[in-house]
């Protein structure tokens, strides 16, 4: 097989995976202004939840298709404690601060959540490889495809199609669309900005747990996945504008495509191909390519 | 005759009080500072299972059931205390951490360091403070072969061992390995049949260099197909994996460790690369237990040097394993060997250099009770420079078989290695095929680089 197909598949399954790491990062700063660093720890936990849920599913001999589900279900889980929780308990607290300090607020919930991730789950590697295997796999030419790999490629397009088709096409997301624009002004029309921000915040988590359930059955569970995981979705929301969703879906297509084609054509420069990729973007637009224009207040 | 000098009163009661110093000093615990991985990635396979091993060892020799050699109790009869340290963090964290635990926590000796980087940082700052630090787990030859230290030991061999004994192991079952006359990406005039994935630290580099220049010497007509360098912690090994399918490579050399290694496999394996293109993992060992079934059939497995499954039978092994199951639950590993090899290194370098200063001490004919006397008053142990000397070419014995610090002007641990092949028996894996290799084989000379001593051929040591 030509390596230029290869490049693309591989370069697609990356880039459905960024995606689906990074759009919850990008929704939060969108609707509310906030670069959430407890991302990474957000995606952690939704990766030991997955381990957790799925390896108590596996274990107790339940049919192995329903791990799939368990995965889905851990993300939820953890979108609904770990939301409601860092949101009303500790971001609500700093709304109207200067945006560093709630970047700095997160950092601190990053860095807890990592030690109460060590606490609760330990330090040796988990993991929960069955669903991974299970759907077998597809030839393309000489290499095989895990059909999973593929089946994570339409479930990013149903992520990133349902987000889209909920901000543009419901009543709930024109609300949302209404406090991205202009908080004070949506709030003066009668909308609880704070509920907006509580269900935004839960939706969040729950799409960086999800790519963190997700990504279970391909990894070794462990701790340091979650910076190494903040990184790389922060790149992808840089090169896409932060706060836009086409943008983050942009930014993971170019990142996946020229990862893959460093890792096949040029080894040696694939460690900072990413951030090289970003340098440029941010060179040229250093707002990222789909920046949201922020209105002037006068 | 008028009396000069202190009275004898005097005397007696100085005499009296050194003693009693040395009977307290000898109750004193040995505090060992011990720097592993207890949290990050290198905490599950390397970190945990060395500070578990560390741990049964201390409390082992405290009890006084340490197998000969080393059955004194403690070291030298004094107790050994761990303050154990989380090596995570990076190197500047860890400077700041052994200049605690020699400042503030008043260690009288530091083990540890997994990470090469770490022990690359470390090692000139031991010297600055000036105290004995045993790298007991990092691979890196620069250590040694880049700078002279005095008050720095390793106690195990350097990795490039790993990397020649691989080569070795493999050109004896694969014979075959294909020839092409090529063009290398990243090691020009080397050419080689063989792809590799390491992760991009300095560990890896230096595998995988040193993995190349040994085939380029042992099998100059093979080529390098790809050589995959992918990040730290990169997780995601799709694009590599198809990268290695499609460069028809017969076997890939591979240093990746932790999760990166596992996450490789578990991605790897569904897509039928390993069944194309064995792996030769010259840090593989640790794996074994853990991934059990899934490391694929037929892997070239080493544990950098002769130890977990390579660790021939006889009473110090025995004694490790026994120990290392009460504690752990399972099988020791490489790290728990290494870990040993730094306690055990130390204890006898210890040990030697107290006896040595007793000799010094106990004047020729003395009596039975000067002799008593003289060995609690020096019960305290000896000082660093004694230490030092009695540890540079030092030869002990370890769960590893025999350790010998000749290289580095006697600073640094050499020993033979053993490389073998898994087999799945009975849903089982199992290592077969062992081939060992005399340090001879494996490693340079003292004075030579490695670098250099590959390229010249790997003339065995005289």
């Amino acid at each position: 097989m030509n390596q230029i197909p290869a490049i693309l598949i591989d370069g697609i399954i990356y880039s459905s995976w960024l995606f689906v790491i990074a759009v919850g990062l990008t929704l939060i700063y969108g609707v509310m202004k906030i670069l959430n660093v407890a991302h990474g720890s957000l995606y952690a936990l939704g990766a030991y939840a997955a381990t957790a849920f799925g390896g108590y599913w596996i274990a107790h001999g339940y049919p192995p298709l329903g791990s799939y589900g368990m995965l889905v279900v851990a993300a939820i889980a953890v979108g609904l404690t770990a939301g409601p929780l860092i949101e009303r308990g500790l971001l609500r607290l700093v709304y109207g601060k200067e945006e560093v300090v709630l970047v700095l607020v997160t950092y601190a919930v990053f860095l807890i959540l990592e030690d109460l991730t060590k606490l609760a789950f330990g330090v040796d590697p988990l993991s929960i490889p069955q669903p991974y295997g299970l759907l077998g796999s597809i030839e393309v030419g000489d290499l095989i495809y895990p059909t999973y790999s593929l089946v994570l490629v339409l479930l990013s397009v149903v992520v990133g199609v349902g987000l889209a088709m909920t901000l543009n096409r419901t009543r709930h997301g024109k609300i949302l669309q209404a406090v991205i624009h202009d908080r004070e002004m949506a709030a003066a029309t009668g909308i609880d900005v704070n509920r907006v921000y509580l269900v935004t915040f839960t939706i969040g988590t729950a799409l960086a747990a999800l790519g963190g359930a997700l990504t279970a059955p391909t990894i070794s569970v462990q701790p340091g996945i979650a910076a190494e995981v903040i990184v790389l979705a922060f790149a992808v929301v840089v090169i896409g504008g932060l706060g836009s969703l086409g943008g983050a879906a942009l930014g993971a297509v170019i990142v996946g495509m020229v990862r893959a084609w460093a890792v096949h054509k040029w080894p040696e420069v694939e460690l900072f191909s990413v951030y090289a990729v970003m340098a440029a973007v941010l060179v040229m637009r250093p707002k990222g390519l789909f920046a949201v224009p922020e209105a002037r207040k006068i | 005759m008028a009396h000069v000098g202190a009275p004898r009163w005097l005397m007696g009661l100085f005499l009296a009080a050194v003693l009693t110093s040395g009977t307290a000093r000898a109750q004193e615990p040995v505090r060992i500072g011990f720097v592993t991985f207890l949290s990050g990635p290198a905490a599950g396979p390397f970190g945990v299972p060395a500070r578990h091993a560390a741990e049964a060892i201390a409390e082992s020799l405290n009890a006084g059931k340490g197998p000969a050699p080393h059955n004194a109790r403690g070291f030298g009869g004094r107790p050994v205390e761990l303050v154990v340290i989380d090596e995570a963090g990076g190197t500047t964290k860890q400077v700041s951490e052994f200049r605690n635990l020699v400042e503030r926590q008043n260690v009288d000796y530091v083990i540890g360091y997994i990470s090469s980087g770490d022990c690359l940082a470390i090692a000139p700052v031991a010297e600055e403070v000036k105290k004995i630090t045993v790298l007991f787990d990092c691979g890196t030859p620069r250590i040694f072969e880049e700078a002279s230290y005095k008050y720095v030991f390793r106690t195990r061999p350097h990795a490039t061992m790993d990397a020649v004994a691989a080569a070795l192991y493999l050109l004896e079952t694969r014979p075959g390995v294909k020839s092409y006359a090529g063009i290398n990406q990243n090691y020009a005039g080397i050419d080689q049949n063989y792809a590799g994935i390491d992760q991009n630290y300095p560990g890896g580099q230096d595998s995988w260099n040193d993995f190349t220049m040994a085939m380029g010497v042992l099998k100059p007509e093979a080529r390098v197909t790809t050589s995959q360098m992918p990040k730290f912690g990169a997780g995601q090994y799709g694009a590599e994996t198809s990268a290695l399918m499609q460069s028809g490579a017969e076997v890939i050399h591979s240093s990746l460790w932790g999760g990166d290694l596992e996450a490789f496999i578990m991605q790897a394996g569904p897509r039928g690369l390993f069944k194309k293109s064995p792996l030769v993992l010259v840090a593989g060992e640790p794996y074994l237990h853990r991934l059990g079934s899934a490391v694929p059939d037929g892997t070239i497995v080493g544990a950098r040097g002769t130890n977990g499954v390579f660790a021939l039978d006889g009473p110090l092994n025995s004694w490790l394993r026994d120990i290392y199951r009460a504690k752990a639950g399972h099988e020791p590993t490489y790290p728990a060997y290494s870990a040993a090899n730094a306690i055990l290194g130390l204890k006898a370098a210890y040990e030697k250099a107290k006896v040595a200063k007793l000799q010094r001490a106990i004047p020729m004919g003395a009596n039975r009770g000067v002799k008593e006397e003289t060995e609690k008053a020096y019960a305290s142990g000896p000082s660093d420079e004694e230490l030092i000397a009695a540890f540079e070419g030092l030869i002990f014995a370890s769960p590893s078989g025999r350790m010998t610090m000749s290289l580095g002007k006697g600073h640094q641990a050499v020993s033979g290695t053993a490389y073998g092949t898994t087999r799945l028996v009975d849903g089982k894996v199992t290592v077969t095929d062992i081939k060992r290799y005399s340090l001879e084989k494996v490693q340079p000379p003292e004075g030579m680089a490695s670098a250099d001593w590959i390229k010249g051929g790997m003339k065995p040591a005289k």
